[in-house]
């Protein structure tokens, strides 16, 4: 891990939703192998922001995005980028866990399914390695050997999410972003997929979108504050809430709106 | 404190009373059904035998049995449904899952919409004019059933799409940020998850397609054929046709033989309206979420 290296960065970020100005000039170094959290009020354009990093926004077709996204180096907004490639290297967990409605196991092998030509299939003994090795991962294992041709969509819904975010790991993805990936869940499922994201870190620069204060504080190593499509403050996640420069970044934390 | 005032007493009078009205709505109608079935099964029931499946009509249509308008019907219906469900199917999930939203789909959506409401006997006439005239087929089982296709077109798509949209979009967005093409998530995702509204849709359509007269009337269905046809060019009898012959254009037919051709009919339609329920309920059991 080299903590200072550039994962993700974003420059003159200008996006529209039809003729709504959703970003305006974002510009945004996220660093390697962390986890930065991006905190603001609703319809700040947090969301927007992290759909731009793995281009998911395009399929409402009415999106036009402009300036530059680099990750890992390659500008993702260029003509030559193939869209599997990059969410390949950049997997995604949604705010609502949503495991296909097949098997726990056809769930965790989809991805590597879709992207291994016919001819180099995986054998059974691979796949298994590989299933193995993902759901333990994200500490899963051991709650789902004995079923894993049940079906997803039957586990609880911390057992889903985890399950979403194992079936990223086979891709061997880069950067995971991750939309207020626990809001539908109980606290201690919360406290669970906290935990399994503090651990992931390292290995994977992660992106947190989230509304819960409290866990961008205790959940994320940076901090990016927006507001109406604007980039307020990006700082260290200690610093933000104990010494906020901007002051609508310290009546936000404060709660005076959100 | 809790007692019921007068107010509280009138408006459970009102209510009641809506309550008989809808519930004699209701019965009325329900009422019918049960008459006609019953009058079916009363009169229709003498004639229907292993003999009356099997059997050519006899002695100009007053005696024998309805195996060819029996056949061509099952015919005609498989034929249309070969040539109705891959077009529909495809069309709707073009429409789907890949049309933009934009003034063109939105024109084609509203005609398909308006295509289902064409009565069916001016689909005969645009089977006429396209199939037995423009493209040659005279009148045989593949203009009728090319007709009866286009007739249940807009039906198939309607169902397919709908389908295909009751498959939640969160299954779409997991597969596609998983890299997938629309067509992997197509192929291995939403079909898999609406195949069972497809098919029940489809097999809905097949018992209104069996039932239809007007648009095989002009385009390949026969008065009277004493053999079976052996291409698909030839013409064939069906049973809603042989219905309405045997029930008005021939003198002397005993009562009870309209009435079993009519049965059957509805016979066939109410197992196939069987078939579908009991499938889609199969399926449900088997959906995943």
């Amino acid at each position: 891990m080299v903590a200072s290296s550039i994962s993700v960065r974003t420059q003159k970020l200008n996006l529209w939703y039809g003729t709504f100005q959703a970003l305006f000039d974002v510009d945004l170094e996220i660093k390697q192998g962390i986890i930065t959290s991006l905190i603001g009020p609703s319809g700040c354009g947090k969301s927007t922001l992290l759909r731009c990093m793995n281009r998911i926004n395009e399929r409402l077709g009415y999106v036009r995005t402009e300036g530059r996204v680099d990750i890992d180096g390659q500008n993702i907004y260029a003509e030559e980028i193939e869209l599997a490639q990059l969410r390949k290297q950049v997997g995604m967990v949604f705010q609502r866990p949503n495991p296909l409605p097949i098997s726990i196991r056809d769930n965790v092998l989809f991805g590597t399914r879709i992207h291994t030509p016919k001819a180099d299939k995986l054998s059974k003994e691979q796949e298994e390695e590989v299933l193995e090795g993902a759901l333990r991962e994200v500490l899963l294992w051991d709650n789902v050997k004995d079923r894993l041709d049940d079906t997803a969509t039957r586990l609880s819904l911390e057992e889903q999410q985890k399950l979403c975010i194992a079936r990223l790991l086979p891709l061997k993805p880069s950067v995971i972003l991750m939309d207020e990936p626990c809001s539908a869940l109980d606290p201690k499922a919360t406290e669970a997929v906290e935990e399994l994201i503090w651990q992931m870190r390292g290995t994977y620069t992660i992106v947190l979108v989230t509304h819960n204060m409290a866990q961008a504080r205790r959940a994320s190593d940076e901090c990016v504050f927006m507001l109406m499509g604007k980039m307020i403050e990006h700082t260290e996640t200690a610093d933000l809430f104990v010494t906020p420069k901007d002051s609508r970044t310290a009546d936000y934390i404060e709660g005076r709106y959100g | 404190m809790f007692t019921a005032t007068s107010l509280n007493e009138r408006n459970d009078q009102v209510q009641r009373r809506f309550r008989l009205l809808f519930l004699v709505m209701t019965l009325l109608l329900v009422l019918p059904v049960l008459i006609i079935l019953t009058l079916l099964v009363v009169r229709g029931a003498p004639a229907i035998s292993l003999e009356f499946l099997l059997a050519y009509p006899k002695s100009g249509m007053t005696a024998g049995g309805i195996f060819p308008a029996l056949l061509g019907t099952i015919f005609l219906v498989a034929m249309a449904l070969l040539f109705s469900v891959p077009l529909g199917i495809a069309a709707a999930i073009y429409l789907s899952e890949y049309a933009p939203d934009n003034w063109l789909t939105r024109i084609i959506n509203l005609a398909i919409i308006n295509l289902a409401g064409v009565p069916s006997i001016v689909h005969a006439l645009f089977g006429v004019g396209a199939f037995v005239i423009f493209f040659g087929f005279g009148t045989s089982i593949l203009a009728a059933s090319l007709t009866l296709a286009i007739m249940t077109l807009p039906v198939v798509i309607v169902a397919t799409r709908e389908s295909l949209q009751a498959v939640p979009q969160a299954f779409r967005e997991a597969c596609w940020a998983l890299g997938a093409t629309k067509w992997q998530t197509i192929r291995r995702i939403v079909l898999p998850n609406s195949i069972s509204g497809i098919l029940t849709g489809v097999i809905l359509e097949v018992s209104r397609t069996a039932g239809e007269t007007a648009p095989i009337m002009f385009t390949g269905a026969a008065f009277f054929l004493p053999f079976l046809p052996e291409s698909v060019y030839d013409q064939t009898m069906a049973l809603s046709l042989h219905l309405f012959v045997v029930a008005t254009q021939v003198p002397d037919v005993p009562d009870h033989l309209p009435y079993g051709v009519a049965l059957v009919l509805v016979g066939i339609v109410l197992i196939m309206n069987a078939t579908s329920i009991g499938f889609r309920t199969y399926l449900r059991g088997k959906k995943k979420w």
